[in-house]
Formats: structure tokens, C-alpha cells, sequence
């Protein structure tokens, strides 16, 4: 659907090279919810903007439905971009046009007779809940309106790919969720191909359905978001992924807990079906044992569960150590250490 | 020594007459120029969206010539291009002509900067929806900067009520020129009291008028 094949990207500022993009390569499936986290820096918003070739690569190609998009003429580009509705973290708003007028413009480019605009426009200020606002101004609405006015305007023209360029974060919490419930609207009811960066890893968490994550301009990591959560492999991963999970008691209640003479500490991690189970309970019954949870929570990730549970076992040392044993065939245990990172 | 109003009345009023002539006249065709000219600028402009290192170089040069000279040495200095033009550096078609050059390339600077406070987001937003530079210029730059336009072709309407006057000095006939011959050359306070009244209610006139239409515009 979108494929960025070894894609780099240079900007020359005065005589420093600054490699914004370096050799990436992805591909979004039709469908996909597809989030890009990285810390301000890291490339994201310019490999967003190689999607519509806002910027152009140095390197490498950018494939649309298998159509090279860098090889197209500029008037044949115009013609892409109809295909690739964008919003923006400033919502970018014509602040000369009403609310309607925002909608109606990209469709005025398509050349969309004036009565199947207006149709269009009422359509879309439906879906995004602003059917009262058409004659409003930018000005007169506050930011998550703004936002819903940006998104009806970059589906006007029935596109095949929505890019959101970090679309939330301007937004306070509330409307946040609320955009990005709209969003997940927008990819379920009409099956469009969400590419969004963000800082924020909740939006990951609450919406996307595959992750990449950039460092550098590079993508360091990459995959399903269950997966991406629950067996991160690079440590920038894990501090995107601590900034909305906290997976452990904090340092100094770990320091307590071994100063009051708190046995070991182990972590059961539980993915999917094995959440439902009552593992833990089942199999120290069964060893003599008795558990202590000391930290943990589940969450839904992608509609699945993933619990994570600190725990110490209470009992005899080996009947403990036949349980752990037992325990990890069913799902994953390991001591936790003295700090982990 | 001091004139005879009821004679000297209609005269008043042909040169207010010739005044708002001038200053119409160079605002309409300055405006024309000086727009063509500020949107070159500002789209040649790195890494704007007709992006020409050549165009925008030699603009901004020709500009930053022009603008510092002082309009009464431009006036005289550039006569015999006045004449080839018009046919005479005498009269009020005559003064049109240099405060026209004068008035476009101010303008231009005019036009220019209410351009670059557009937020180059919302240029980005209209490239992404695929349209075209020209249609850009139309559609975005023009509707977006147009309130601040309406201002800054106000102050500058102010500034040609000034020029008209200084082009009267020189023969371009109008208030400045009734000024000059009547107040100052023959001392008549009447005249030159006159004369200055007109001229402020003329400015303040321009000025509301200006303000009117960028309230309208911008909806404040």
C-alpha cells in the first residue's frame, strides 16, 4: 500500500549535512492504523511528509499502490495528493473561509460540481459532529473542533490514505481521545489507511494498530503493536513504552520492600488468551505456596489483553521453584533485578 | 497680499479634485504593479513555492534601490523618462507617472510582508490537497493576507496624499501646488490653513475608508 523502500533523506544547511531520514524501510498495509513514535528530532515528520512528497527523497522510493511516486509529473503529483488527505498538529485552516469553506476547497480543486460540494460538505460536517458550525469562522472554534474541521477536510475528497502529523498533540487530553476516536471511525468506516506520527505513546497505545519506532532518523524497531508493547527490543522502545506503562514499583519502593525483608521479586507477564487463565493461582494451589501481588496491571492492547504482575511467592524454596517452573510453560516469569532497564 | 474667495473657491476645488486624481490614479495602477511584484517576492522566495534565486534577487535589489531615494530627488532625477512616457513633466498625468513607480515598489514591500506572516502551514495544507502554485496565489495567499493588505494600502494611500503634495511643488499642479504658490510664495496663512485642513480630512477619509474594509474583512 505505502512502501518506503531504502528511503534517505539530506538537508543542506549552509555546508552541514543533516541526514533527517537514514535508509528506511516500511511498509503500511491497506488498513492499517500505522503509528510512528520518536522524540522530537528523530526524522518522523519528514518521512511523513516523503508520503505526499511535501519534502522529496535524496534516496530510495516511496510506492502508492505500487505506483512510484516520485516519478510522477507535477501535475500528475496534484493529482496523487487528492488521493492522500493530511492533517496537521496547527490544524492549518484557511482562516479567510467558514468551516464549510475549509471542506469545500480541496473539492473545488478536484473540480467536484458545486451542488455535489455542498452535498459533500453537509455530508462531512455530519460525520464530524459540526453540522451547526458551517458558517462559523477557524477562529471561532476551539482546537478539537478545529481538528474535526481539518479531518472532514482531508476526507472531502474521498482519499485512500489519511497522514496525521502529530494531529493530537495541541489538543488537552479529553479531545485528544476524542480525535483519535474519530480517527478510528474514519479507518473502520470507510477502510482508510491511517499514517500518523506522535511523541505520545498513548496514541500508539489507543489507536494504532502497527508501530515504528525512530531514532536518529532511523527506524529502530517496527512491528505490531501487541508485540512492539508486550517484547520490546530497543531501549528507547521500553521508555516510549514506561511513559504510559509504569511495569514497575518505583526505585524506592523496591528499596523498602528488600529493606523489610520481602522476598524475591518475579514478573509474570500474561499476553492474549493466557490473561483470562487463572494461572497464578491454580498452580501455586497445587505446589503449597501462597503469592503476594506486590505490583501489576492488565491492559488492552489492539483488543487484547496484557497483564504484567510483580509478585513474590511464599513457601517452602523448592516447592517456590517447582511452581516458577510450572508457571513458565504457561507463560512468561523472570526474576526482577536489582534495577532493570 | 490676499486672495478673493469667492473667485479664488473653484480653484480649491480643482486642485482637491486634482489631488484625489493623483492619488487614485497611482494607488489603482501602483497597486496592480506593486501586488505582481510583493507575490513574486514572496513565492520566489527560498523555499517557497516558485522558489527562483535570479527573480528574487534582482527584485529585491531594484527595490532596495528605489525605495531609500527621496521622492522629490526621484521625481526630478527620473523627468526625462516622465517625459518619454507621458509627452510632459507638467500637470498632474505627469506626477502620476514617478509616484506610481515610487508607490508599486513600496507596495511591493507592503504586499511582501503581510505575506510572510501568513502561517507557511496553511501553504503546506493547500500543496497537500494538490493545488497548484498559481492557484495557491489566488485561492491562499491572497484571501489569507488580504485584511492586513487593505492596512497596509491604507498607509500607503496616506503617504501618496504626501507625495501628490510634493509633486504639486514641482509643477504637478493639485493642493500642494495652490500651497506652495499662494501660502508660502505670497505669504496668504488663509490659503496655506486651507489647503492643510483639506488635506487632513483627506487623510483621515482614506483612513477610516482603510479601516472599514479590513474590519469587514477580518471580522473584528
Amino acid at each position: 500500500m505505502i512502501e518506503f523502500k531504502q528511503v534517505s533523506k539530506t538537508f543542506r544547511l549552509g555546508k552541514r549535512e543533516v541526514h533527517a531520514v537514514k535508509d528506511v524501510s516500511l511498509t503500511v498495509e491497506q488498513g492499517d492504523i500505522y503509528g510512528i513514535i520518536g522524540f522530537s528530532g528523530a526524522g518522523k515528520s519528514t518521512l511523513l511528509r516523503l508520503v505526499n512528497l511535501l519534502e522529496r527523497p535524496s534516496e530510495g522510493s516511496i510506492e502508492i499502490q505500487g505506483v512510484n511516486v516520485t516519478s510522477l509529473s507535477a501535475k500528475e503529483l496534484r493529482k496523487q495528493r487528492r488521493n492522500i488527505g493530511m492533517i496537521f498538529q496547527n490544524f492549518n485552516l484557511f482562516n479567510s473561509r467558514t468551516v464549510a469553506g475549509n471542506i469545500a476547497y480541496p473539492l473545488k480543486l478536484a473540480g467536484t460540481p458545486r451542488h455535489e460540494i455542498n452535498k459533500r460538505v453537509e455530508e462531512l460536517l455530519r460525520f464530524v459532529g459540526l453540522a451547526d458550525k458551517a458558517k462559523d469562522y477557524p477562529d471561532q472554534l476551539s482546537g478539537g473542533q478545529k481538528q474535526r474541521v481539518g479531518i472532514a477536510r482531508a476526507l472531502a475528497t474521498n482519499p485512500d490514505i489519511l497522514i496525521c502529523d502529530e494531529a493530537t498533540s495541541a489538543l488537552d487530553p479529553d479531545t485528544t481521545a476524542d480525535v483519535l476516536r474519530l480517527l478510528k471511525q474514519v479507518n473502520r468506516e470507510f477502510g482508510i489507511t491511517i499514517l500518523l506520527i506522535t511523541h505520545e505513546m498513548e496514541v500508539i497505545q489507543s489507536v494504532c494498530t502497527k508501530v515504528a519506532v525512530m531514532e536518529n532518523g532511523e527506524v529502530i524497531e517496527s512491528g505490531g503493536v501487541f508485540e512492539v508493547f508486550t517484547d520490546p527490543q530497543h531501549g528507547t522502545t521500553r521508555r516510549f513504552i514506561r511513559s504510559v506503562q509504569q511495569d514497575l514499583p518505583s526505585p524506592n519502593v523496591l528499596a523498602e520492600w528488600r529493606e523489610s525483608g520481602g522476598g524475591k521479586l518475579y514478573r509474570l507477564q500474561f499476553k492474549g488468551p493466557v490473561a483470562n487463565e487463572p494461572v497464578l493461582s491454580t498452580v501455586t494451589a497445587k505446589h503449597g505456596i501462597t503469592f503476594n501481588i506486590v505490583y501489576g496491571s492488565v491492559r488492552e492492547l489492539e483488543e487484547r489483553l496484557f497483564g504484567n504482575l510483580i509478585v513474590s511467592f511464599l513457601g517452602a524454596p523448592a516447592a517456590v521453584q517447582n511452581a516458577i517452573k510450572e508457571i513458565a510453560t504457561l507463560t512468561d516469569i523472570g526474576e526482577v533485578q536489582e534495577i532493570e532497564r | 497680499m490676499n486672495v478673493d474667495w469667492t473667485s479664488f473657491w473653484p480653484r480649491i476645488v480643482e486642485a482637491t479634485g486634482q489631488t484625489i486624481t493623483m492619488v487614485i490614479a497611482t494607488l489603482i495602477f501602483g497597486s496592480i504593479l506593486g501586488i505582481i511584484m510583493g507575490l513574486l517576492l514572496f513565492v520566489t522566495r527560498q523555499n517557497n513555492i516558485l522558489e527562483n534565486k535570479f527573480v528574487f534577487n534582482l527584485l529585491n535589489l531594484i527595490i532596495n534601490i528605489i525605495r531609500p531615494v527621496p521622492f522629490i530627488i526621484f521625481l526630478v532625477a527620473i523627468s526625462q523618462l516622465t517625459r518619454l512616457v507621458v509627452g510632459t513633466t507638467i500637470g498632474t498625468a505627469a506626477a502620476i507617472f514617478p509616484m506610481t513607480i515610487v508607490a508599486s515598489f513600496t507596495i511591493a514591500r507592503v504586499v511582501e510582508n503581510n505575506l510572510v506572516s501568513i502561517d507557511p502551514g496553511v501553504i503546506e495544507a493547500a500543496q497537500a490537497m494538490g493545488a497548484s502554485p498559481m492557484r495557491i496565489i489566488f485561492t491562499v495567499l491572497i484571501p489569507e493576507a488580504l485584511g492586513p493588505l487593505v492596512l497596509g494600502l491604507t498607509f500607503v494611500t496616506v503617504t501618496l496624499i504626501d507625495f501628490s503634495a510634493v509633486a504639486g511643488t514641482v509643477g504637478g499642479g493639485g493642493l500642494g501646488h495652490i500651497a506652495m504658490t499662494y501660502g508660502y510664495q505670497r505669504f496668504d496663512a488663509s490659503v496655506m490653513i486651507v489647503t492643510v485642513l483639506i488635506l487632513i480630512v483627506l487623510v483621515q477619509l482614506a483612513q477610516w475608508l482603510g479601516n472599514t474594509v479590513s474590519r469587514k474583512i477580518m471580522r473584528r
